[in-house]
């Protein structure tokens, strides 16, 4: 097989405008996260809250399994999980080192839970897959619909609480020291960044949810160094 | 109407960890003076300012800050943090770590004003880092990022600036440029100033008054009422001379265990 037969086998785009509009769904879909997760990501890059993201996406796969082996709606499930993580986490993890080692316990419990739910799981196994890795071809209207007022609640708050969750992320002492709450906005930002990943799960995965609150963001750093510019370079990633 | 002070403890008494750190401190800092806190390591110059920033919950007495007492911190307050250097990734230029100490504890994103970039690049200026406004704060060496750091303090035209050691890591030519630029605040905004430092050398000249922290207690007076060999011998309880050396002060003799660091400092400020 040569290079041309192996990337025709790979990529064919002679339907592309048909499957354009079958997917128009997941195209919105993706365009919405990408601009929340670009947002997002600037401050889980700058707050160090990488490993927080993965394990708040632990939990909330657990919730969704939860919710799928009970039968109640998954983004709900997902939802209640992904809140509750970042919530322990907000309020256990204060410095540093005590945010990870809570995320370390709470990991491996999020991943065990959900794991146990879905082997207790009756139903189609294509589901269970979906939550580990998403349906971004199968998002239909009602999740459609979640995921954009979830994206513009997760972004109206990043915008109000701009400057003084930038400060508190880069500078803590001095913020603290000129009057801004930082405990209260750390909570804020957990909050927000639980529902960004309870959105994402459904429509890439618990596993790549990591992939779209860091990667552009962690990219974006290496090449803009002021705050407004790597958050442009980093919302039209996806 | 009655001034209202800048900073004033009353019979304060701070402890950490059921260590008394210093007791009975009465101090008030009208505005526009500028008192230099000196004292060997640990004797709580730091946690001064966690009082006065309500970090710290005093044991006992009052802080109160611009009349009112004291907060968890406040836009009226100009603070230069103990130097902790950024991380070399840090998304982050100098012009806006300065622009967060402007307006960086106001709500929404705010829109880049004219003003607000003026105000800026000034305060960059003032402290002679104008050029490296558009360079991340991570590049920029420790005596650069300190200097940005008390640009930021600055910008917000502060009626109250507690700086932290501005001086360190600063060769002998920005030491007095940073500390001119302290001093015309001081001057032309009324603010207090209280400003740690563990050599009185390069600001003996604009020093209204010195408060010197022990761990066997404290003295608040003019710096040549308080940098005399019987003075310091009273408060370490051992015999401290204070030795005048072409007009820089330089102290020996502080007990060691309490004050080796201080000590070496102390000589090292006499001859650089």
């Amino acid at each position: 097989m040569d290079g041309t037969d192996l990337w025709g086998t790979l990529f064919d785009f002679r339907d592309y405008g048909a499957l354009l509009v079958l997917l128009h769904n997941s195209v919105i879909a993706g365009a919405v996260l990408g601009l929340m997760g670009g947002l997002v990501g600037y401050f889980v890059m700058s707050r160090d809250l990488a490993f927080a993201v993965h394990g708040v996406s632990e939990l909330s796969f657990a919730g969704a399994a939860g919710a799928l082996l009970i039968g109640v709606d998954v983004v709900t499930g997902s939802l209640v999980g992904s809140l509750l993580a970042a919530v322990l986490i907000g309020v256990l993890g204060t410095r540093a080192r005590d945010r990870n080692s809570v995320i370390g316990v709470l990991m491996p419990f999020g991943l065990g839970l959900g794991i146990l739910f879905l082997a207790l799981y009756p139903g189609r196994s294509g589901n269970r897959f979906g939550l580990l890795t998403g349906q971004i071809v199968a998002v239909d209207n009602p999740q459609l619909l979640v995921l954009v007022v979830v994206s513009v609640l997760v972004i109206a708050t990043l915008l109000v609480v701009w400057r003084p969750l930038l400060f508190a992320s880069v500078d803590e002492e001095v913020a603290a020291a000129r009057g801004v709450p930082v405990r209260a906005l750390s909570l804020v930002f957990m909050v927000v960044l639980g529902l960004a990943t309870a959105v994402a799960i459904h429509v890439i995965g618990a596993l790549l949810v990591l992939s779209l609150l860091v990667t552009p963001a962690a990219a974006a750093a290496r090449i803009a160094s002021s705050p407004p510019s790597s958050r442009c370079s980093a919302s039209p990633s996806r | 109407m009655t001034p209202v002070s800048a900073l004033e403890f009353r019979s304060a008494t701070a402890r950490v960890g059921g260590r008394v750190l210093w007791a009975d401190l009465d101090l008030r800092v009208e505005p526009g003076e500028f008192v230099a806190v000196l004292g060997p390591n640990g004797a709580g110059k730091s946690s001064l300012f966690r009082a006065v920033l309500g970090q710290l919950p005093l044991a006992a007495g009052t802080v109160s800050v611009l009349g009112q007492p004291a907060g968890t911190g406040s836009a009226d307050i100009g603070y230069v943090p103990q130097q902790k250097l950024f991380d070399r990734g840090t998304a982050l230029r100098a012009r806006d770590l300065v622009a967060l100490g402007r307006d960086g504890q106001r709500y929404g994103p705010g829109r880049p004003t004219a003003a607000r970039r003026q105000a800026v690049l000034a305060a960059l200026e003032h402290t002679g880092m104008r050029r490296a406004a558009d360079t991340p704060v991570g590049l920029l060496s420790g005596g650069e990022q300190q200097r940005v750091r008390i640009a930021q303090a600055l910008v917000s035209s502060p009626r109250l600036l507690l700086a932290d050691e501005p001086l360190l890591s600063l060769d002998l030519q920005h030491q007095r440029a940073v500390s001119d630029a302290i001093d015309e605040h001081r001057s032309s905004a009324q603010a207090g100033v209280v400003f740690i430092t563990h050599d009185i050398n390069p600001i003996l000249g604009m020093v209204d008054r010195v408060l010197y922290l022990t761990a066997s207690g404290h003295v608040i007076g003019r710096p040549d009422e308080v940098f005399r060999s019987e003075v310091l011998s009273r408060l370490y309880g051992t015999e401290v001379d204070v030795l005048d050396i072409r007009g820089r002060i330089v102290v020996v003799g502080p007990p060691a265990e309490s004050a080796g660091h201080h000590h070496a400092d102390s000589a090292h400020g006499g001859h650089a």
